[in-house]
């Protein structure tokens, strides 16, 4: 992880997922790197938030392989029960809603996620109650790590607050935040930006590059705004319908004829085209 | 006057019992939202390890009354905590993920087994046990002819134990990684999961945590009362699940709250009233908490999620 160069990360091979007649996924296949934000996008009902389901073990596919490589080694995520899959292969997720321990303060919320690490350490409490050396030193460890991220999210001076209290826009850092405490190798983010406004926005555009950046691990986002993935994004793979319909940088994927049907939809679709549309022509201003 | 102070210890005291087996109910009902009916009997299969305990020390000639007291307490928690881990993987794990009524049916039947499971190996006579901390202090003399108030060692060893105990509790499940788990499943099981925490285990260990304060109020009511029988953990669970209600359920402070209400409440109906009402008054009262207040003392209102 310390090269700098972009290693593959996760591989996803002919994955299709059906629920009983209903194709959610059909037959995609891409690919993953270190240290890139890739975008999957499309419209309503496209599969995305089935694509995540699968990456973190609440489905299990019908066909296909989703290979994770972390440290010169590789995971089959479909054959791994749930907890396994954040454990052993480091996959972390948020999703559309906000799921904080929101009666929870803002730093339990981040110790809570280096649950793993502390118990082991404490030896199932044993230690931890009478307060052993090694423990204490594990215990810290895991605190430095949440004021590092605290630090990172501007919410070290609320870090006892009640995470519930919390503004929309910190509560969603928090929770990135949080993912970011279980080390993760590849995090998925199911549509962070929603309801964000433009400054809370900017503020986690510039989160999630950080981590790009600095830590160096993949990220694999899911958005509706189209200014978010043109501006962040490396790479970006679009879904209609569950099937791929594009797959590449973000210049290209946005010109492809494919991805404006998909849309802009052909004359009788009721998708509201002309949002979307606005939202795809001022992003291009803002790029150009 | 000194009447009233002597049942309010008196009150206190089996407060203090009822507070101690209402915390399994709350931290059980807390993470999974189900009542654990066979918690009554775990209760009583704490106190049946107690007078075996004591037993043994006998035998093993172990007659400093501090030292065995702790022994049995130790052996009672041990073996109960067992009881409690196996009626969760028995009765509710194998039902976790089904239809909501099923694990309430298993814990009833886990609950009626449990009775017979030690009538038949205990038998279904009292068992009594003989006074081993007598004594007490007097607090006020009534002088010639007035009443003396008094509070006996036992009494005092129960409320201190409860206080310690609770004091202990409350910092496992404020302060340490075992206690942030816990309330992290509480509040939501799925996202737990997904940040790292074994939510079975999370779940196994409520169940033993209420089983091992439930096998302390077991011990305790043994030397308290001096009988036992394989029926008491009908009627302590139900008045402990009431504590539990009362004070609001989910709440640990709100349980211990509730167990000394309940307590308070019998001591003083009996004292002023009537002793063969004293259940009936305990249940009035919660029965009018629940219309005045439906989450009881410290419950917070259920707030839809949408």
């Amino acid at each position: 992880m310390s090269a700098l160069q972009k290693t593959p990360l996760l591989e996803v091979q002919h994955l299709t997922m059906r629920f009983g007649g209903l194709v959610a996924i059909d037959d995609v296949s891409f690919a993953a790197n270190n240290r890139e934000i890739t975008a999957i996008i499309g419209p309503n009902g496209a599969g995305k938030t089935t694509l995540f389901n699968c990456l973190t073990g609440f489905y299990k596919p019908t066909v296909g392989c989703l290979k994770l490589t972390r440290d010169n080694e590789d995971y089959l995520l479909e054959r791994m029960p749930g907890h396994d899959i954040t454990k052993h292969a480091r996959v972390a997720r948020t999703f559309q809603n906000i799921r904080l321990f929101s009666r929870m303060t803002v730093l339990e919320n981040l110790l809570v996620a280096q649950h793993n690490k502390l118990q082991r350490a404490s030896a199932f409490t044993l230690a931890g109650l009478l307060g052993l050396p090694a423990y204490k030193h594990v215990e810290q460890s895991a605190v430095d790590l949440a004021r590092f991220w605290l630090d990172r999210i501007n919410l070290t001076a609320r870090a006892d607050f009640e995470a519930g209290n919390l503004p929309y826009g910190d509560q969603r850092r928090l929770e990135i935040a949080r993912a970011m405490c279980t080390e993760p190798a590849l995090l998925c983010l199911d549509e962070p930006a929603a309801g964000l406004n433009p400054r809370e926005s900017a503020a986690l555009n510039d989160l999630l590059l950080d981590i790009r950046e600095e830590i160096g691990i993949g990220i694999l986002l899911i958005e509706h705004d189209m200014s978010v993935v043109m501006r962040i994004s490396d790479h970006v793979v679009v879904l209609d319908y569950g099937r791929k319909i594009a797959d590449g940088e973000p210049e290209a994927v946005r010109n492809d004829p494919e991805v404006i049907k998909a849309y802009l939809g052909e004359e009788d679709t009721e998708e509201l085209p002309d949002v979307i549309k606005q939202d795809v022509e001022a992003a291009a201003k803002e790029e150009n | 006057m000194e009447y009233f102070v002597q049942q309010l210890i008196n009150g206190l005291t089996l407060g203090s019992i009822y507070g101690l087996i209402a915390i399994g109910y709350t931290m059980v009902y807390g993470i999974i939202g189900m009542i654990n009916f066979a918690h009554g009997d775990i209760y009583m299969i704490g106190a049946f390890v107690g007078i075996i305990g004591f037993i043994v020390m006998a035998i093993l000639g172990i007659t400093w009354i501090p030292l065995a007291l702790l022994l049995v307490l130790v052996m009672a928690i041990v073996f109960t905590s067992v009881y409690g881990w196996t009626v969760e993987r028995i009765a509710y794990r194998p039902l976790r993920g089904s239809q909501r009524l099923a694990p309430l049916i298993s814990a009833l039947g886990m609950s009626i087994f449990l009775q017979n499971y030690v009538q038949l190996l205990q038998g279904a006579r009292v068992k009594p046990m003989q006074p081993m901390i007598s004594g007490g202090l007097q607090l006020m003399d009534g002088g010639v002819g007035g009443f003396t108030v008094g509070m006996s060692y036992m009494q005092i060893i129960i409320i201190l134990l409860t206080v310690v105990l609770m004091a202990a509790f409350t910092l496992l499940i404020t302060k340490t990684a075992l206690g942030r788990m816990q309330r992290a499943c509480e509040q939501d099981k799925l996202m737990a999961a997904l940040v790292g925490v074994n939510v079975d285990r999370t779940i196994s260990l409520a169940f033993v945590m209420g089983a091992a304060l439930a096998a302390v109020a077991g011990v305790m009511v043994t030397l308290y009362y001096g009988v036992i029988d394989f029926y008491i953990g009908f009627l302590a669970g139900l008045k402990a699940f009431t504590a539990a209600v009362l004070g609001g359920i989910g709440s640990i402070a709100g349980a211990m709250l509730g167990g000394l209400a309940i307590g308070l409440i019998e001591a003083l109906w009996s004292a002023y009233f009537s002793v063969e009402y004293k259940d009936v008054a305990a249940f009035s009262i919660l029965i009018l908490v629940l219309i005045f207040r439906p989450s009881g003392f410290l419950g917070k209102p259920e707030i839809e999620k949408v």
